[in-house]
């Protein structure tokens, strides 16, 4: 059975993401140790709450340099909503924070917006839809999204978002008010959303299956 | 955006019940059989609220979580007799992964900020139940019981600044009757604070659905009659469960005059029909 490692930096819900991963047919562990992901077959960087919040724990649990250790290894990464964003260069998330700076971009805020009489609330707390991105993203297939319909609605709970200083990362783009923004990433073996799959209905356990899969393929090519 | 419809299911030991104005609980059947039906149906979110947790031990609230959440790939979130970060830990350590304060959060409203950074603001949401008392609308605690005092379009925008990720918003004086949500308490808090309100209390039709959504202008609703009746007419399903307390209503076939059950496509189906954009197949 592959392994994967769900990395904990003390914030958030990780049973959720441990829980679709064994359903999926994954062994996982919920880790503080970074020698963990020295053995994993995958890691998952999950994570809400704070930027810069995160990134202090995790250097706190010296987790910085192995992070991008096991990255530059080309196995599988999976970063969830907050991971998602902790892999790029820095965010404005009260105050400028450093991120990991694998995925060259910034983390900005949503703009306060209204239609009519409404407002855009902040943070956006619901489920959106996911499109392929247009020109020059990366395509569905050949990635964990490939059983997924175009236009498919998954959960999202975020106040900023992605810009990669390189737009052909994207993966999928959703609008919240009138923002339109990268939603997910591939680059090579980084795949990364900033919905929550495992939150997300049948259609995000079929992400889950698609990116469990390629975990067994490594481990059978090792 | 996208509204959410969000089941909500009130938990009293073992049980999903059901009470008017939250009191008078009627037993409906097993939480975690309603929870997956849902789920399978097109809920975006599922809610429980410990109805007596401040009067009975928590094992039985711990056991269901965790049934629900290996078994329903949406968020949970989990309310009732939280007093502490400790019991936050437990309830999400169950599998929530939202928690909703009342009482402790009204009585010490530190507790919101502290549970904010300890678990993240979209861990965390302020439930306010309201009743309009002269002209003003105040939070009651101990499931709409207590009076406090504390004006509730004040209390909303301290929550939001004490780190509040969203405001679950219960009519105290709609809750249970079926007779609409209350829109004027609604829409007053909705355009006052900038994170999601959850408009909950009143629903007994798709129209009232509507009306909250459109007129009240929520970003959510949670409900709770329209829905439990619709299953138990579909399915029957107080036949296989032990139940304790009110069983006699539940046998008779009979729900509330006012309440007009209705599933969550047609609930959806009707939103979709008017405009109002959800999550719908």
């Amino acid at each position: 059975m592959p392994r994967v490692a769900i990395i904990d930096c003390e914030i958030g819900n990780l049973f959720s993401v441990k829980n679709v991963c064994e359903f999926v047919g994954l062994e996982a562990n919920i880790t503080q140790d970074h020698e963990d992901l020295l053995l994993a077959d995958g890691v998952i960087l999950p994570g809400v709450g704070a930027f810069g919040d995160a990134i202090g724990n995790l250097e706190r649990l010296d987790f910085l340099s192995p992070i991008k250790d096991y990255i530059a290894s080309g196995r599988p990464f999976m970063g969830i909503c907050l991971g998602m964003q902790l892999l790029f260069t820095e965010s404005e998330e009260f105050g400028q924070h450093k991120g990991l700076d694998v995925i060259p971009g910034q983390i900005v805020r949503f703009p306060s917006q209204r239609t009519g009489s409404r407002i855009v609330k902040v943070p956006q707390v619901c489920w959106n839809r996911i499109h392929p991105s247009e020109d020059g993203g990366q395509p569905w297939d050949g990635c964990p999204l490939e059983d997924v319909d175009p236009g498919e609605y998954m959960y999202f709970v975020h106040s900023y978002y992605c810009v990669p200083d390189d737009p052909s990362v994207t993966l999928c783009r959703t609008t919240y008010g009138d923002t339109t923004y990268c939603s997910g990433l591939v680059r090579s073996n980084v795949f990364a959303t900033q919905f929550h799959p495992e939150k997300s209905g049948s259609q995000g356990v079929k992400i889950y299956k698609e990116w469990a899969a390629r975990l067994a393929d490594g481990r059978r090519e090792s | 955006m996208n509204h959410r419809i969000i089941p909500r299911l009130d938990i009293k030991g073992p049980n999903l019940v059901k009470g008017i104005h939250l009191e008078g609980l009627r037993v409906l059947g097993r939480p975690e059989f309603f929870a997956q039906y849902y789920f399978e149906h097109g809920a975006d979110e599922l809610m429980y609220q410990d109805v007596v947790a401040s009067l009975f031990g928590r094992n039985s609230l711990q056991e269901i979580i965790s049934r629900t959440a290996r078994a329903s790939f949406i968020p949970l979130a989990v309310g009732g007799g939280l007093r502490s970060i400790a019991d936050i830990s437990d309830v999400l350590r169950a599998g929530a992964d939202k928690v909703s304060l009342n009482t402790a959060a009204v009585r010490r409203p530190e507790l919101v900020r502290e549970a904010a950074l300890s678990f993240g603001s979209s861990t965390i949401m302020v439930s306010i139940e309201a009743s309009k008392e002269d002209g003003l609308y105040r939070a009651y605690v101990d499931n709409g019981r207590e009076p406090t005092g504390v004006e509730v379009l004040e209390w909303a925008q301290q929550a939001e600044d004490l780190g509040a990720g969203e405001i679950l918003l219960t009519s105290v004086d709609r809750e249970g009757t079926g007779t609409g949500f209350d829109l004027e308490l609604i829409s007053m808090v909705a355009q006052s604070v900038s994170v999601p309100v959850i408009a909950h209390g009143g629903a007994g039709s798709v129209q009232d659905c509507f009306e909250a959504l459109e007129m009240g202008l929520a970003d959510a609703i949670s409900v709770a009659s329209i829905l439990h009746y619709d299953l138990i007419r579909e399915r029957e399903v107080w036949e296989h469960d032990d139940a304790e307390g009110n069983v006699v209503f539940l046998k008779s076939g009979r729900s509330f005059s006012k309440i007009q059950p209705a599933g969550l496509d047609e609930i959806k189906t009707f939103l979709s029909e008017k405009g109002v954009s959800c999550r719908h197949a």
